[in-house]
């Protein structure tokens, strides 16, 4: 690691948090059942999903209780077999209440249709809109954090040329090491599931991106890229937030996103290699995205570890699973450090777009005491969208918000980079998203 | 070398008088008529800037004034009647007079009431938490409780209250600027006439969640269950969403559904004790006698109860 200077990496800010990556380790284990799931209907980037179940039905695991309404929405599926309990709103990780299905879970049925054997299917016999179709029914949205629908992304709009695909393992979040797991114990499946989603785009060529701090799983998928032509591994220089797909593609492929535009504007699709193996799941196996891989981790906790969860468990049940709560424990958050989000009830349930459950001692959730902003210029220097976040703080804290989005505030993805070097600790991000939510809903109405 | 100052001198002076005859001219050719009656208004306005009025400050409003035909849209909420009448004095034009406003904080839920299930350390302004979360407490329509009103405040007319958590607003001070209102991201703050004898009743609740969860998460939260809705002889109360909300202009302060509440929801701003305390009383007789009543009623039940008896025998 400490030689890794002649590796590729973004060229715009970036900063360099310890990545304590203490679950590393840890085989993927599967948790047990829980006596109920609560599931939301709204796990993803889009329009909620229609309802199809009524209390008091029976469902079977993989079944599908909500439908997505439009294309850029998914399906949800139950992710055990029992009878459904109420629909009702319920917190979930944005600290709101939406509405979410509860389901009492009962044995473990699963739809006879879903293959859930290890045996690699390696055919890949389907067309470009078969395994479009087939990802769209699996409901599998991206797990890298943003949860956007897959299919969607596999749908490259007429008059836009992809002629990459890129494969997300950077898994650059310090603690999170969900990614790097599947990467080590589903490495055949990945690679295939790379294979059908260059099918769906069309494309000939496939990178693997992992950052330099994984070398086992580097090692692993060249030594198994060997066996499929046209897909290669690619070590990066560790650097947050090189996993967002702006920085992952410039640092691979030298191509800067536009502003306002999506990668396929430069000819890139990004793929997290958890999407990459759900897409498999989907695609080979019948099975919809009903269960993901989650860290669990935290430096009191007992046994940091990487389960594989149903969608719908509660966070406590995880917690409990890895060892129980500490008692100096001052916040438990709900993705990486970085860009995580504070949970304000332990009872909210697991989606798919979790990626971790971190537990931190109190001691170091702390906020420091802000002071006035020095005018020091670190937060554009670590900004890696080129923004100036000191600025849009005080534009947000006037609630200034159209000034705002002339400043390209919509470009920021909360990284949270700024609020890291702040060496007066104010709270950049906090308003920077502030003033995002504004214009969003301006945008809604 | 005298020669050479008196040439100097000379040269300036004429220099100078012939750019004060164009300027002279200029500023007559170019010269901007201002109303004279502007500086009157703008004299007579309050010039705290406060933007109540709906316009950027008070010398925008004093031009609005100044072009306006007709005073009714027109009202500065910080000098009231008083200041208007002078305006309208000096306009020649005649306005009306109109209520006085103040603040009122539609949530009651202090820290007594309702639980505190979370610790918020970030940025401490109400609508960046609000961004976040639904705040440290169940309560997703509650004050969040970190002053943006009372920061909002020009006229240090509001405090938070420490032992409750709530903001309050001191009436006297209060202009009904509107900037709390504002200010606030849960529509908490409402303005509402000062009423007669500044007395006002109102629910102090906004929780649209169902009445069990919204007890669950604040002990003083209206549940929409419309007793006071039953008691009102005006047609003065809503209920809607699960959430009561009174009428003001058809409000007459009788103070009746103020007793009937069992979650106190309802607040009655300077409505005397006394006057409290006898609705109380009567209420609870009337319920007592109600009691009664049903108890009769029941025991009548009891005796017709053989036939009954047989009927479901005979059922069975």
């Amino acid at each position: 690691m400490l030689f890794d200077n002649h590796l590729k990496t973004f060229s715009k800010g970036g900063v360099h948090p310890a990545d304590h990556k203490l679950s590393a380790g840890e085989g993927i284990e599967e948790l047990p059942l829980p006596r109920s799931v609560t599931i939301p209907i709204y796990q993803h980037i889009g329009a909620p999903p229609k309802i199809v179940v009524e209390r008091g039905d029976t469902v079977k695991a993989g079944q599908v209780i909500a439908i997505h309404e439009g294309f850029v929405s998914a399906n949800i599926h139950s992710s055990v077999s029992g009878k459904v309990g109420k629909i009702d709103p319920v917190m979930d990780s944005s600290g709101y209440k939406h509405i979410a299905i509860n389901i009492r879970v009962k044995g473990d049925d699963w739809e006879e249709t879903i293959d859930r054997t290890d045996t690699l299917v390696t055919d890949i016999p389907y067309t470009a809109s078969e395994i479009v179709e087939k990802v769209m029914q699996a409901g599998v949205v991206g797990q890298g954090g943003a949860a956007f629908p897959s299919h969607v992304k596999l749908s490259v709009p007429k008059g836009k040329v992809v002629d990459t695909l890129v494969i997300n393992g950077v898994e650059c979040e310090p603690y999170l090491t969900a990614d790097h797991r599947v990467m080590l114990e589903k490495p055949h499946e990945v690679m295939i599931g790379a294979q059908i989603l260059m099918k769906a785009l069309g494309v000939s060529k496939a990178i693997i991106a992992i950052e330099n701090n994984k070398q086992d799983a580097i090692q692993l998928l060249s030594t198994v890229a060997q066996g499929f032509p046209n897909i290669t591994v690619e070590a990066l220089k560790v650097q947050y937030p090189q996993g967002g797909e702006r920085q992952l593609i410039e640092a691979l492929l030298g191509r800067e996103v536009p502003s306002g535009g999506l990668p396929h504007d430069v000819g890139a699709i990004v793929h997290n290699v958890g999407t990459t193996y759900s897409v498999y799941l989907a695609v080979q196996k019948n099975q919809p995205l009903v269960q993901r891989v989650v860290t669990v981790t935290g430096k009191s906790l007992k046994k940091p570890s990487n389960f594989l969860v149903r969608m719908g468990t509660p966070v406590i049940d995880l917690v409990t699973a890895a060892g129980g709560i500490p008692e100096d424990t001052g916040k438990v958050i709900s993705g990486g450090p970085m860009m995580g989000k504070a949970l304000a009830d332990l009872k909210v349930p697991i989606t798919k777009a979790t990626s971790g459950i971190l537990v931190i001692p109190e001691a170091e959730t702390k906020r420091a005491e802000t002071y006035q902003c020095l005018r020091c210029g670190k937060c554009i220097e670590a900004c890696p969208m080129g923004l100036e976040p000191y600025h849009l703080m005080l534009l947000a804290r006037g609630k200034n918000t159209d000034k705002t989005k002339e400043e390209n505030i919509l470009d920021c993805m909360e990284c949270g980079s700024c609020s890291f070097v702040c060496p007066s600790n104010r709270p950049i991000l906090d308003y920077i998203r502030f003033s995002k939510a504004k214009l969003k809903k301006a945008v809604k109405e | 070398m005298n020669a050479a100052i008196i040439a100097t001198v000379l040269i300036l002076v004429t220099l100078g008088a012939i750019a004060a005859v164009i300027l002279y001219f200029v500023s007559q050719k170019f010269k901007v008529k201002e109303d004279p009656r502007l500086a009157a208004v703008t004299e007579a306005l309050p010039s705290t800037n406060c933007g109540g009025c709906g316009l950027p400050g008070c010398n925008a409003f004093a031009e609005a004034l100044v072009k306006a035909d007709d005073l009714a849209p027109y009202h500065c909420p910080v000098g009231g009647n008083e200041v208007m009448k002078e305006v309208a004095e000096i306009l020649g034009m005649e306005v009306e007079e109109r209520d006085p406003y103040v603040a009122v904080v539609r949530c009651s839920g202090s820290f007594e009431a309702r639980k505190q299930t979370s610790i918020y350390d970030g940025a401490a302004n109400c609508t960046v938490a609000t961004a976040l979360y639904s705040g440290d407490h169940g309560c997703a329509y509650g004050c969040v409780g970190l002053g943006e009103c009372v920061d909002a405040c020009d006229f240090e007319a509001m405090y938070m209250d420490e032992k409750t958590g709530l903001p309050v607003v001191i009436e006297d001070k209060c202009t009904a600027c509107n900037a709390c209102v504002k200010a606030c991201p849960k529509d908490i703050l409402e303005l509402w006439p000062v009423g007669r004898k500044s007395q006002r009743i109102y629910v102090a609740c906004k929780s649209e969640e169902k009445s069990g969860v919204a007890r669950q998460e604040c002990s003083v939260a209206c549940t929409g269950c419309a007793k006071c809705f039953d008691e009102c002889k005006y047609d003065a109360v809503l209920v809607e969403n699960n959430l009561a909300t009174i009428d003001f202009e058809k409000c007459t302060l009788c103070a009746k559904c103020v007793v009937v509440c069992e979650a106190n929801s309802l607040k009655a701003d300077n409505v005397p004790d006394k006057t409290l305390e006898k609705l109380l009383e009567r209420h609870k007789k009337k319920l007592e006698k109600e009691k009664a009543e049903r108890r009769a009623s029941k025991q009548s039940d009891t005796e017709d109860s053989p036939v009954t008896k047989t009927e479901k025998d005979a059922v069975r």
